[in-house]
């Protein structure tokens, strides 16, 4: 394995967006570590500092990737996090009153559509990794 | 072009001719809604004025610092709470009073923009509020036409339609591109999940079918004595591949004939439902006991299973649309998340009561009381 290839850490409950982001992620020339839940992306970060995590949203709970999110950022403050979802545009509903509260602490880089294309990420993980 | 109507109360000049600037030239458009809107401002420096303006003709919304020389801006969103006015508030705080801004929203503000903001913030903050405004007309004016769409439901269901066919669009891609390059395996397994999605779709569609049937009450529903048992029976041979390959065994217990007044076809509906997931929710090797008993003028059905249980606090949420339990043991399970939407709503029809007791790691019970006859 080539030890200069920035490792991106990719957690989202749905295998098929997992197979298919890392297969993309991977073209792109970087290392994938993925993880299939909140819980097992908080397990690899104790012993993990990738250079970049792409969070799905929600996964256990509604709102596991915020608190992914935070918990990764308290531990590495430098690490860019962008956090995938597929809710606003297909469901037009927003992060309403409920979350305000929340915004204090949600220290994501970036949201993202799902939807995004191939290319459209890889500029967006270039850009975050300032290569 | 249709215009909302704002109203922008803040006593610092800069801050109000930069949000008429922005919003003029803004418009918001979604590809639910046939045509963009645009935005009228109106600015003002006072609350007073503010309210004067405001008792003339109310604002679609209104773009409200709190900080202002006379009356606060709490003070204006109480007026308006306390009038029930028609109008979406959005709070201006500097960062320093987001306790404020809390304040605001549990009183009723919709949201607020942190000042100092960027013309895309405030961009992002009027857009979600016009997709809100608009949502909620549109919600207004179907209840008065009597339709019962309900937008929550449509647009989670366009989610989970979405969800499969992106899934397969991407694998489709994939293939088209030879992205996975001579990986085979990997070919292989994109067909896999793909034939996966596809299947997942279909059962989704079929209990959409079922679901909608129920809620529009026009398909014919054909009301005559059934016997429980038989439907039950029968339901348990359909559940029987499944039930082999998960290794689970399904203990009946029911009297040759237990009759009931309804239609067959809903009944049979109920039972796959609930065995299905006696099934699939179940660990290997597990067990699943349905019981049919007549008790005095009632019919009980208990389906129980020796599965992964239901986290209490879930419960609540258990017997809505589209509500699936996620944890790792459930990830794997495919499910449309209308199952037991489905029986509550067929158990109703016929005037029954459904519960559920369950425990995690331990296994659930649901229980079905139907009045014996219910005359339907």
């Amino acid at each position: 394995m080539d030890d200069k290839k920035k490792t991106i850490l990719l957690v989202d409950d749905d295998e098929d967006y997992l197979f298919q982001t890392r297969l993309h992620i991977e073209q792109f020339g970087f290392r994938v570590v993925t993880a299939e839940s909140q819980a097992e992306a908080e397990k690899l970060l104790e012993t993990l500092k990738p250079d970049l995590a792409i969070l799905d949203l929600m996964m256990e709970k509604d709102d596991s990737g915020f608190i992914l999110a935070y918990k990764l950022k308290r531990k590495y403050p430098d690490v860019p996090v962008i956090i995938a979802t597929a809710v606003t545009a297909e469901t037009g509903m927003t992060f309403g009153v409920s979350t305000e509260e929340e915004r204090k602490w949600i220290k994501a880089d970036l949201y993202i559509e799902k939807g995004i294309r191939a290319d459209q990420l890889h500029k967006e993980i270039v850009k975050l990794l300032k290569l | 072009m249709e215009k909302l109507n704002v109203l922008v109360v803040d006593d610092e000049p800069g801050i109000c001719s930069g949000i008429t600037r922005i919003l003029s030239r803004y418009n918001v458009g979604f590809p639910f809604m046939d045509e963009n809107i645009g935005f009228d401002v109106r600015e003002t420096s006072t609350g007073e004025e503010a309210v004067t303006i405001i008792d003339e003709k109310v604002p679609d919304i209104i773009l409200l610092d709190n900080k202002l020389p006379g009356m606060q801006g709490i003070e204006v969103l109480e007026y308006i709470n306390k009038k029930n006015l028609d109008t979406v508030v959005l709070m201006i705080t500097s960062y320093a009073s987001l306790e404020l801004a809390v304040k605001a929203t549990n009183q009723g503000a919709h949201d607020f923009i942190p000042k100092p903001f960027t013309p895309q913030e405030l961009k992002s903050a009027i857009e979600s509020v016009t997709k809100h405004i608009f949502l909620r007309r549109m919600t207004r004016k179907l209840n008065k036409e009597g339709k019962q769409i309900r937008f929550q439901f449509l647009s989670v269901l366009s989610h989970e339609l979405k969800a499969p066919l992106n899934a397969i669009e991407g694998y489709l891609r994939i293939m088209d591109e030879r992205q996975a390059g001579n990986d085979l395996d990997a070919y292989n397994k994109i067909i896999e999940r793909s034939l996966v999605r596809v299947r997942g779709m279909r059962n989704l569609i079929m209990d959409l079918l079922d679901l909608t049937r129920i809620e529009s009450g026009k398909k014919k529903r054909e009301v005559a004595p059934v016997n429980l048992t038989e439907v039950a029976r029968l339901s348990i041979d359909t559940m029987g591949p499944i039930a082999i390959q998960k290794d689970v065994k399904i203990h009946f217990d029911a009297p040759g004939e237990v009759i009931m007044e309804a239609d067959r076809e809903e009944m049979e509906i109920i039972f796959n439902n609930l065995l299905s997931n006696a099934i699939k929710y179940n660990i290997e090797g597990g067990k699943v006991d349905c019981i049919i008993k007549r008790e005095d003028d009632t019919v009980n059905v208990t389906v129980s299973d020796t599965g992964i249980g239901i986290p209490e606090e879930e419960l609540p949420r258990l017997f809505q649309e589209f509500v699936r339990i996620k944890s790792d043991k459930t990830k794997h399970i495919t499910g449309s998340g209308l199952g037991l939407s489905i029986v509550k709503r067929l158990t109703r029809l016929y005037k029954g009561e459904i519960s559920v007791n369950s425990k995690p790691g331990v296994g659930s019970t649901f229980t079905l009381k139907f009045p014996g006859n219910s005359g339907i």
